[in-house]
């Protein structure tokens, strides 16, 4: 293996791009992304690509949109808030089956949120994100050396697939740096097979091809959705992909991705030094989600931990792949500036001894909640009430 | 028999679904008809908006891309600058442009993209049903105002040719019109010149044209043409508004 | 072997830059590293800090919560990272600009005047290197010359007469135990 060459996680990200053939890049700064299009302002130049620093996220994903349609490894890369503006694009991408990656670094939200990591665009980013029935590949690294490795594995999806990729980071690994080896050799873009169905110059005198993603004919609309289905069935059966750790006698099963996992170590760590049997499956794809592994898994053990900064967005697949079979619970972590490996084997311990602490639960809310507009004497208007 | 003219083969022989009088179809001719001439039909990619001219990916004989509303010049741009050998352009109407657009015309404009943009004004939203557009008249009615565009609450139309011409980059804008033989003529040579600007490298050139909907005027397509030039064109002037021989690099070069 | 850092002072010490130096030169002497920069308001005119990790096996959280070692550039990093240093583990204290005497006993405390000492050696810049110095002889954990080799991946246009004195600031701050 190449001598590891200590980067930051968006500038690993950035040249893993490069890399893997992407020639069009248009972005707009946005924390904790900003050294993606930074990078890209130049090394885009060096090979012979295009940059665009775009007027907003919604232009810069359009740009995607029409590069994309060329053929050309194209990509876009922003932030939480910056995501959510670029979905117009996203769908329409998707709705047209085309090919690109979209690199969402996620931070704290709703609204501004926070400038520090946060992993709470999950269901954005597993479900679609935009209007219409559709989906993104979605892959989450967990280090620097996955942020630059991945960029060629979500262009080769996406275009075996012809469904746009997503690789969802968080600012805390866009932030970090760690030592940095490319498991790949750099992609010749033209030695890339020609897409047929790319817009451009015509020179082999091919009909015209046409991008869209309407039908408004009746029944047309409803043909395009079924048939990109048969695509996402296919994703769905052939294309998961996870990391499973100690989950051979493990009596709790941690389920957890991105920085999450990282922290989840470092707490199975400390659990098993204490003599808890606990293992983890860490979710690379998160869709497709590896539910039927997870499955499998839980019913093996006693109970299921998931580990997120997010309140409990992934927790849904979860309990979809355990269907009620193991208790599950949660250890959520929105809004904070990382997870914190001590809380989280305390959780675990909580978790396989039905205690609560450092376990999020909505019943112990809703108590608390309502015992709050108790105290308030159920007054809307009283300066101060958030009710 | 001598044929003087025939379709052009950039334009498909299909039934266009625009209403009668509307000035779509004279523009859209007009594209194919330059697009022939250049013989560039081969590698042009035409952006279709969101709006009446939606399928007008269905019209021209070239690739095509169907994009979100206002996003035209967005999407122009990436594929210009992912495939710089292709001939782009973006066809929108005033509410995908003038709009919701606005920020993506202004600033491809601004970078001087070399792409062209047919900016059809017809001062109303046409495919959802009249309502009220940046183009709208005073006192000209819409759906969403049914009393006449107020400008205390509604704001003045916008011009913008005038507005795209107080940026430095954008090498041509004219403002023409399709409401006479005499008119079209002048209309086809400034689209024929903004997609020879593209062809030469010379940079971002702009055609306005003032067209008519006499379906949300809710007038027959003669009232409507009077409307044009006796309501639209003292708002909207026609002519030329910016008209730079070189392009942005050579100016550049040569210390200008 | 495991070390976790965390480093912090005022913005513009070079309490960041300081932890790149650490990280890489962790990857020089073939460690697994991290290295993790702090977020937030104190990104602005306040105290700027970051996370190392160096190892020999993975880096798992590379957040380091409860550091093996804390060191304190300026006042108001003391009161914060005091308290989070695991037991038995080591605070490194600029004197120069720390007035406040560390109050826990279940720590090794050293108390290194690094602006002195940066200055008697050539630049007050290299303050954080003089600390970077004094970690290195305290806990071995890296070798004085892994971090003047990867001073030389990480200042790339810095010039020879500045490496020198920022290696003997390093040798300066090892002194000290």
């Amino acid at each position: 293996m190449a001598e590891k060459v200590l980067m930051k996680g968006n500038e690993a990200l950035a040249e893993g791009a490069i890399r893997a053939g992407c020639r069009f890049f248009a972005g707009y700064p946005i924390t904790p992304q900003n050294e993606v299009p930074e990078y890209m302002s130049w090394r885009q130049e060096e090979v012979g690509g295009a940059f665009v620093q775009a007027e907003s996220e919604v232009a810069a994903v359009n740009m995607l949109y029409g590069a994309a349609a060329t053929g050309v490894r194209s990509m876009t890369s922003s932030s939480s808030p910056g995501v959510s503006l670029k979905q117009e694009g996203i769908t329409y991408l998707a709705g047209s089956d085309l090919p690109c990656l979209i690199v969402n670094v996620m931070r704290g939200g709703p609204g501004l949120g926070s400038i520090a990591g946060g992993q709470a665009d999950y269901t954005q980013a597993t479900r679609g994100g935009g209007n219409g029935d559709y989906r993104t590949i979605v892959l989450a690294p967990f280090s620097v050396e996955e942020l630059g490795n991945f960029p060629k594995k979500a262009f080769e999806l996406s275009e075996k697939y012809r469904i746009p990729a997503m690789i969802l980071a968080d600012g805390i690994l866009g932030q970090m740096m760690e030592g940095m080896s490319y498991n790949f050799e750099p992609v010749d873009p033209a030695a890339l097979c020609v897409k047929p169905w790319a817009i451009g110059p015509n020179t082999t005198g091919r009909k015209r091809n046409q991008v869209y993603s309407y039908g408004l004919a009746e029944g047309e609309l409803e043909a395009m959705v079924l048939k990109r289905a048969e695509r996402y069935a296919l994703v769905e059966r052939d294309e998961v992909i996870y990391e499973e750790r100690n989950t051979e006698d493990a009596d709790v099963l941690i389920v957890a991705y991105g920085i999450s996992a990282r922290a989840s170590i470092a707490a199975m760590e400390i659990a098993r030094a204490k003599g808890i049997k606990v293992g983890m499956i860490r979710p690379i794809t998160l869709w497709p989600f590896p539910a039927k592994r997870i499955a499998e898994l839980a019913s093996k053990v006693k109970a299921v931990l998931c580990v997120e900064m997010s309140l409990g967005q992934m927790k849904v697949d979860v309990d979809l792949a355990v269907n009620g079979k193991t208790p599950t619970y949660l250890h959520a972590k929105s809004g904070a500036f990382f997870p914190v490996a001590e809380e989280i084997a305390v959780a675990i311990e909580s978790a396989l001894n039905g205690k609560k602490e450092q376990l999020f639960n909505l019943a112990d809310l809703a108590e608390k909640a309502t015992n709050e507009r108790a105290e308030a004497k159920n007054a809307p208007c009283k300066e101060g009430a958030l009710l | 028999m001598n044929a003087i003219t025939k379709r052009p083969e950039s334009l498909l022989d299909v039934t266009m679904h625009y209403c009668p009088g509307c000035g779509h179809s004279v523009a859209h001719r007009l594209i194919a008809e330059t697009m022939d001439e250049l013989k560039i039909r081969e590698r042009t990619v035409v952006v279709a908006p969101v709006g009446c001219a939606v399928f007008a990916d269905k019209y021209f004989n070239c690739d095509s891309i169907q994009g979100p509303h206002g996003r035209g010049p967005a999407i122009a741009t990436g594929i210009k600058r992912a495939k710089p050998d292709s001939i782009v352009f973006s066809y929108q109407g005033d509410g995908d442009l003038a709009s919701i657009g606005m920020a993506e015309i202004v600033h491809a404009a601004a970078r001087g993209e070399n792409i062209t943009v047919i900016f059809i004004n017809n001062a109303i939203y046409g495919m959802t049903g009249g309502q009220m557009a940046p183009t709208t008249l005073v006192g000209q009615t819409a759906t969403t105002a049914p009393k006449g565009r107020n400008p205390l609450l509604q704001g003045f139309p916008m011009n913008i040719s005038e507005m795209l011409s107080k940026l430095e980059s954008p090498r041509y804008i004219e403002r023409v019109s399709v409401d006479s033989a005499p008119n079209v003529i002048k209309a086809k040579k400034a689209i024929k010149k903004a997609f020879e600007n593209q062809v030469n490298k010379i940079g971002f050139s702009f055609v306005e044209v003032l067209s008519i909907c006499p379906t949300n005027w809710g007038v027959t397509p003669l009232k409507g043409l009077d409307f044009l030039r006796e309501k639209m064109m003292p708002q909207y002037p026609l002519g030329v508004f910016k008209d730079e021989k070189e392009s942005v690099a050579q100016k550049i070069q040569e210390g200008k | 072997m495991y070390q976790g850092v965390r480093i912090s002072g005022f913005g513009g010490q070079g309490v960041v830059s300081a932890g790149v130096l650490l990280a890489q030169a962790g990857l020089v002497d073939g460690k697994a590293v991290s290295w993790y920069p702090s977020y937030g308001p104190e990104m602005r005119g306040g105290t700027a800090n970051c996370s190392v990790v160096m190892t020999d096996t993975e880096v798992a959280t590379p957040v380091v919560a409860m550091p093996d070692t804390a060191i304190i550039m300026n006042e108001p990093s003391l009161p914060k990272f005091e308290p989070l240093v695991k037991k038995g583990g080591l605070l490194i204290i600029n004197t120069s600009l720390v007035k406040t005497k560390a109050t826990r006993t279940d720590i090794k405390v050293i108390y290194v005047p690094c602006n002195e000492i940066a200055e008697k050696v050539g630049s007050l810049k290299a303050a954080n290197l003089v600390a970077l110095g004094t970690f290195a002889g305290a806990t071995g954990a890296v070798s004085i010359d892994a971090i003047a080799n990867a001073m030389k991946k990480v200042f790339k246009r810095a010039k020879p007469e500045i490496l020198e004195l920022n290696r003997k600031a390093l040798e300066e701050g090892a002194k000290l135990k």
